[in-house]
């Protein structure tokens, strides 16, 4: 049976790592490749990498980065921010990116999903979606939740399976940087209504959050920051309560 | 050790070759006709899709070179399902060296098959030391259950994840995104 996925997230600005809090507040922690080799080392199955540098000039340097990464590490890892062009995703994915993730691209020219998912394979294509409850119906936002737009939630991952992507990374603003839970009612309904694998990510805050977003809302993976990376919770022991609960883990 | 990597376009060999670095190994990417006969092993990459990657084989010539190659000879992923007859990925003609077709997988769970699975049945010299272990995956298409299968995995039903014919070793997984099991599966290649 495959696995359910622990996907520690790192927030990449200029090099090093950060986690914002509700997207907003940031709160340095600490050099991406050391990061990234402890999580392999201590069963992470997977680590995404998000570029949230402020100017094109500051992430010019993301695609050296990936290859570090690439070199230091031997779990898969996908790689998202500021993806703007075909030749952005060719350029990560040569340098070692096993994914990348497209947010705002995605949604600002739809068609580059069929074009990606053709030339590289869905499998390297994730689309991350953020969205929050507005006036009783999840929108989707960009820039990180700074832009509402009028996308609905559901429609917009339907569209994206559609459109032939490999997998979607949810993250609900609403509960990113709570420490609250994820939000499952919104994860099941997109988890029940498509039929390629779902990310959930936003509210992780302690482990029975894990057990109930795999339990309740059927994802295949779940993916956190700051409760990882501040060391709240060990991958290790989540591993172990998770399959007290009956969930398959690696 | 000579270790060429077949170079036809398929994405991600650079974490194949950093794999291989981290075993001490440096592999040659390169779709030279003389270069790859004359390696001690021949690893054949794949992450991409059936017939265009057929395509680029054809028009290297390298279609006619692989089936004839002696040393050991690995496969990863759409590497090993291009060893086959025939995949309903793009209605493609593979290389014939395992007589069995590649199929996609129809059963309800999610397609593509993304993450960690486990690896079980095993036989032979590739899985030398090696138990039943979680490797990493990501394919829509399978290699059915056949007498040249090694190991077998269960995603809705039981397919190869990999396959071994004389020289010929194919492996459906990514042993180079597969933690230690998968460096220690590549490390037995490497001994063959």
């Amino acid at each position: 049976m495959l696995a359910k996925r622990i996907i520690p997230c790192l927030d990449i600005k200029d090099g090093r790592t950060v986690k914002g809090v509700n997207f907003f507040n940031l709160k340095d922690a600490g050099d991406p490749i050391e990061l990234a080799v402890n999580y392999s080392q201590n069963n992470a199955d997977e680590l995404v990498f998000l570029d949230i540098s402020a100017t094109e000039q500051k992430r010019k340097t993301l695609h050296e980065l990936v290859f570090e990464i690439a070199k230091s590490i031997d779990i898969p890892f996908t790689v998202g921010g500021g993806i703007k062009s075909i030749k952005d995703v060719e350029k990560l994915l040569k340098n070692g990116a096993d994914k990348i993730s497209l947010n705002s691209y995605a949604v600002k020219n739809p068609n580059v999903i069929n074009e990606l998912s053709k030339q590289f394979g869905n499998q390297c294509i994730v689309v991350a979606v953020d969205a929050k409850l507005v006036d009783n119906e999840w929108k989707i936002h960009l820039v990180g939740g700074k832009v509402a737009t009028k996308l609905n939630l559901f429609e917009w991952v339907s569209e994206i399976e559609d459109r032939g992507a490999g997998e979607i990374l949810f993250t609900s603003m609403d509960h990113d940087g709570t420490k609250s839970g994820f939000a499952i009612n919104a994860l099941n309904k997109i988890s029940s209504s498509i039929n390629i694998p779902l990310i959930a990510s936003g509210g992780a805050g302690e482990i029975k959050h894990f057990v109930d977003v795999f339990k309740y809302a059927n994802v295949d993976a779940a993916l956190a920051a700051s409760v990882f990376h501040y060391g709240h919770i060990s991958i290790n022991k989540l591993k172990k309560k998770l399959i007290k609960n009956g969930i398959i883990v690696r | 050790m000579k270790v060429s990597i077949v170079d036809y376009g398929a994405g991600n060999v650079q974490s194949l070759e950093f794999a291989l670095n981290r075993l001490g190994v440096n592999g040659i990417l390169t779709a030279e006709k003389e270069i790859i006969m004359n390696s001690d092993k021949v690893i054949f990459p794949g992450v991409g899709e059936a017939s265009t990657a057929m395509k680029k084989l054809k028009s290297t010539g390298l279609d006619k070179v692989i089936p004839n190659l002696k040393q050991p000879f690995l496969g990863i992923c759409l590497g090993m399902q291009l060893l086959c007859n025939i995949s309903e990925e793009g209605n493609t003609q593979g290389l014939n060296i395992f007589s069995c077709d590649v199929r996609r997988f129809t059963n309800k769970l999610k397609v593509p098959q993304v993450g960690w699975n486990i690896i079980k049945n095993l036989k032979g010299p590739l899985y030398e030391k090696i138990e039943n272990s979680y490797v990493y995956l990501v394919h829509s298409y399978y290699v059915p259950i056949i007498k040249s299968t090694i190991s077998v995995t269960d995603y809705g039903l039981e397919y190869s994840s990999a396959i071994q014919k004389d020289n010929f070793f194919g492996v459906q997984f990514h042993p180079e995104k597969s933690s230690k099991v998968g460096s220690s599966i590549l490390k037995n290649f490497l001994n063959l």
